[in-house]
C-alpha cells in the first residue's frame, strides 16, 4: 500500500490508558492496527483488529501511528476531520463492532482537539 | 404467563444483578407479562440452547447503568450450530404455501400485539429509550411490519414472457436458504423486524446476531412467539463481533447477509461476504439535513408548529437514528425568527424517567456511546461552533442516576466542522444558514452520506425539485422521522447497499429462478 500522505507525526496520539489497552491486545492477539469508522451506531469510532483482518484499499490514508500500531482512515473522511488532531483514549462500555477490546468491557474513544481553523463557506 | 417478576437469580455472579425499581414498579401495571430471566441463553433450533464454552456476558440497563441480565457469549461453534438448525428448516420452511407462511407472521403479529405495553417496557430497560416511544413506535411498527410482509408475500407472483408460439420464459421466486442477519441497537426489536419479516415471508430460515448492547428484548420476543413459528427457522445467538458476528458474516453456508452499523465494519462485511460470493445489505448511517425554505413561516398556521416539530426530530431516540436529522439549513430571510421559536421548543423536551409516559426522551443506550457524544460536544466548542441550548449531560434523581443521559443540544456553525461532518448519534444537530436554494444543496449533499433529508416548504415545485436533487435514499417533504412499512429506506453514498422496508425486500431475500421452456418438437437444426 504505497498512499501518498498527509502524515504528521503529532497528529494521532494516545492516551496512558490506550497505551496500556494496545499493550494487552498486543500480548493476546499479535500485531494490531487501528481503522476509523464512520456512519452510525458506533461509527467515528476507532475499530482495532489483528494486522490483516481488514482489508486496506486504495482509498485509505495512514494518518499516524499510536504505541506501535498504525492508524488508518477513509482519504475523503480524513479531508473532513484533517483540521483536528485526536488522542484515542480509552472508556467503560462495549460498543457494538468487531474491535478487539469489545469483549474486554472498553471502548477505544477519539478525544479530538483543533489544529486549525475550518474555512467557511460563506452563504 | 401472568405475574411479572425477575427471577431469582441462582448463577455464580448472577447476584450482581440489580433490577430498577422504576422497571419493576411499571411492569406490575401491565395485564400481559411473563417472567424475565437472569440468564439468557441462545435460542437455536426452536430451544434455548447453552453457548457450548459456557461463557455469559453482562447486560447493562443504560437507564440505571446496572446488569439486569447475563447473555450468552457465543463462539464460531455456537453459530455453526444455529446453522445446522437453519439449514435443518429452511427447506421444509420454503416449500411451506404461502398462506400458510403469511398466516405463522400474522399469529406473530398477534402475539406481539398482545404482549405490546411489556415488549415495549422491556425494549426500554434494555435500551434506554422512553416508553413512550417504544409503546407508540418501536413495537406498534414491529407489529405491522411482519402484517405488511405477510400480505405482500401472498399478493405476490412471478412472472411469464411467451418469446415465441413454443418458447416460454418463466420466472420464479426462490427463497435463498440460509441468511444472517446483524442488528443494531438503537432500534434492538425493530430493526429485528425489518430484517426478519421479509426474510422469513420469503421462505428464508434465518440466524440473527442481535447487538451485545441491547440483546435481551429479541430473546424476550422469542420466548413469546417461540410456540408458533417452526423450530429452526428463527435461530438468535448472542455475543461479541469477533467472536459471533465473523463466524456468522464470514459463514460459508449462508446465503445472505444483512448488516446495519458503521462504516468500516460495513466494509469488513462485505469483505467477508466476497469471500463467500454472496450479497449484502448494508445500512451504514447519515448526516442528514433538515432544509426550512423561507416559505415556511409565511403564514403563522399549524404547519410552522409542524416544521418546528419537525427541527426538533433530532432528539427522537435520543438521537440514536441512522437518518437523525442532525444537520438543520434554515433559509437566511427567516433565519433569526425561526431559530428563536426552534430553540425554545427544543427546550420544551422533557428529559427524565423512561418510564414515564410523559418523558420525550430517555438515556443514551451506553457509557461510550454517552462518552462519544460529550466528545463531539466538546469539538463542536472547540471548532467555534456556538451552543444555542444544551451542551451537557443531565443527571437524574434516584436510581436513575447512574443512567447515560445527554440535554438536547444545538448547535449553530458551518458545514466544513465536524459536527456537521460526523454523526454524532446522539441528540444533537448542527444548524447553518442558507441564501439560495442552489446553496441549499450544495450543503445538503457535501456528505459522504446520504441516508435521510427532510424538506420543509409550502412550494410544490421547490419540493419536487431540491427532493430530486438531494442524494439521499429517503427524502422526508414536510414531515420527517415516519417509517411505514410500504416506503423503501436505505442509503446513497456511503449510507450503504440494498433497501429495507417496502414489498421489493421479498426480491432481495429471493434468488430469481428463470424455467426457460420449449415446447415445440422439432430440432433446430444446428448439428
Amino acid at each position: 500500500m504505497n498512499n501518498v500522505i498527509t502524515m504528521d507525526p503529532g497528529r494521532v496520539s494516545v492516551s496512558p490508558a490506550a497505551r496500556k489497552l494496545i499493550e494487552e491486545l498486543r500480548s493476546a492477539h499479535g500485531e494490531i492496527m487501528f481503522h476509523l469508522s464512520g456512519g452510525c451506531c458506533d461509527g467515528s469510532a476507532p475499530m482495532c483488529f489483528q494486522v490483516g483482518e481488514f482489508k486496506l484499499g486504495g482509498v485509505d490514508e495512514k494518518v499516524g501511528e499510536i504505541a506501535g500500531c498504525e492508524f488508518w482512515m477513509d482519504r475523503e473522511q480524513f479531508r473532513r476531520w484533517a483540521h483536528t488532531k485526536w488522542m484515542v483514549d480509552v472508556v467503560p462500555g462495549r460498543g457494538a463492532s468487531f474491535s478487539l477490546e469489545a469483549p474486554l468491557n472498553k471502548r477505544f474513544l477519539i478525544r479530538s482537539s483543533l489544529c486549525a481553523v475550518p474555512a467557511a463557506t460563506p452563504p | 404467563m401472568s405475574s411479572a417478576q425477575v427471577r431469582p437469580s441462582t448463577e455464580s455472579g448472577a447476584d450482581s444483578i440489580r433490577e430498577s425499581s422504576s422497571f419493576a414498579a411499571h411492569l406490575k401495571t401491565l395485564a400481559h407479562t411473563i417472567p424475565l430471566r437472569s440468564r439468557y441463553e441462545n435460542f437455536i433450533g426452536g430451544k434455548w440452547v447453552a453457548p457450548q464454552k459456557g461463557g455469559y456476558f453482562d447486560n447493562i440497563s443504560p437507564t440505571t447503568g446496572q446488569v439486569i441480565c447475563k447473555i450468552a457469549r457465543s463462539q464460531a461453534e455456537d453459530i455453526e450450530r444455529a446453522v445446522d438448525a437453519a439449514h435443518a428448516a429452511a427447506g421444509a420452511w420454503g416449500r411451506t404455501a404461502v398462506a400458510e407462511r403469511a398466516r405463522v407472521l400474522n399469529r406473530v403479529a398477534d402475539r406481539i400485539e398482545q404482549y405490546l405495553p411489556f415488549l415495549a417496557a422491556v425494549e426500554t430497560y434494555d435500551n434506554g429509550k422512553p416508553i413512550r416511544e417504544t409503546n407508540l413506535a418501536d413495537l406498534p411498527l414491529t407489529v405491522d411490519h411482519f402484517r405488511y410482509f405477510a400480505s405482500c408475500v401472498r399478493a405476490q407472483e412471478g412472472s411469464l414472457g411467451e418469446l415465441d408460439d413454443d418458447t416460454v420464459a418463466y420466472h420464479f421466486h426462490e427463497p435463498l436458504g440460509v441468511v444472517g442477519q446483524i442488528i443494531p441497537w438503537n432500534f434492538p426489536i425493530l430493526m429485528a423486524a425489518w430484517k426478519l419479516a421479509p426474510a422469513l415471508a420469503a421462505g428464508n430460515a434465518v440466524v440473527i446476531k442481535p447487538a451485545e448492547q441491547t440483546p435481551m428484548s429479541l430473546l424476550v420476543l422469542a420466548e413469546l412467539v417461540q410456540d408458533i413459528l417452526p423450530p429452526g427457522v428463527l435461530n438468535i445467538v448472542n455475543g461479541f463481533g469477533l467472536e459471533a458476528g465473523k463466524p456468522l458474516a464470514s459463514n460459508p453456508r449462508i446465503a445472505k447477509i444483512a448488516f446495519t452499523g458503521e462504516t468500516t465494519t460495513g466494509r469488513l462485511i462485505m469483505q467477508y461476504a466476497s469471500e463467500n460470493i454472496i450479497p449484502v445489505t448494508l445500512e451504514l448511517g447519515g448526516k442528514s439535513p433538515n432544509i426550512f425554505f423561507a416559505d415556511v413561516m409565511r403564514d403563522d398556521d399549524e404547519f410552522v408548529d409542524k416544521a418546528l416539530e419537525g427541527f426538533a426530530m433530532f432528539a427522537l431516540n435520543q438521537g440514536e437514528v441512522c437518518t437523525c436529522p442532525s444537520r438543520a439549513l434554515v433559509q437566511k430571510s427567516i433565519y433569526e425568527r425561526f431559530m428563536e421559536r426552534a430553540v425554545k421548543r427544543v427546550e420544551t423536551i422533557r428529559q427524565g424517567d423512561p418510564y414515564e409516559m410523559s418523558t420525550q426522551i430517555g438515556a443514551q443506550a451506553s457509557n461510550d456511546q454517552f462518552e462519544k457524544i460529550l466528545s463531539y460536544i466538546d469539538i463542536g466548542k472547540k471548532e467555534g461552533a456556538k451552543v444555542l441550548t444544551g451542551g451537557t449531560a443531565t443527571k437524574l434523581p434516584g436510581d436513575l442516576a447512574g443512567g447515560y443521559y445527554i440535554k438536547p443540544t444545538v448547535f449553530e456553525g458551518h458545514n466544513k466542522m465536524r459536527v456537521f461532518q460526523e454523526e454524532i448519534f446522539g441528540p444533537v444537530v448542527s444548524v447553518t444558514v442558507f441564501d439560495t436554494p442552489e446553496q441549499a444543496l450544495e450543503i445538503a449533499n457535501d456528505t459522504l452520506y446520504g441516508l435521510g433529508a427532510g424538506i420543509w416548504t409550502r412550494d410544490l415545485n421547490t419540493a419536487y425539485r431540491f427532493g430530486r436533487g438531494i442524494q439521499a435514499g429517503r427524502v422526508w417533504t414536510n414531515c420527517y422521522h415516519a417509517y411505514p412499512a410500504h416506503a423503501a429506506f436505505g442509503g446513497y453514498k456511503k449510507s450503504g447497499i440494498g433497501r429495507e422496508t417496502h414489498k421489493m425486500m421479498l426480491d432481495h431475500y429471493q434468488q430469481t429462478k428463470n424455467m426457460l421452456v420449449s415446447y415445440g418438437t422439432k430440432a433446430l437444426g444446428f448439428f
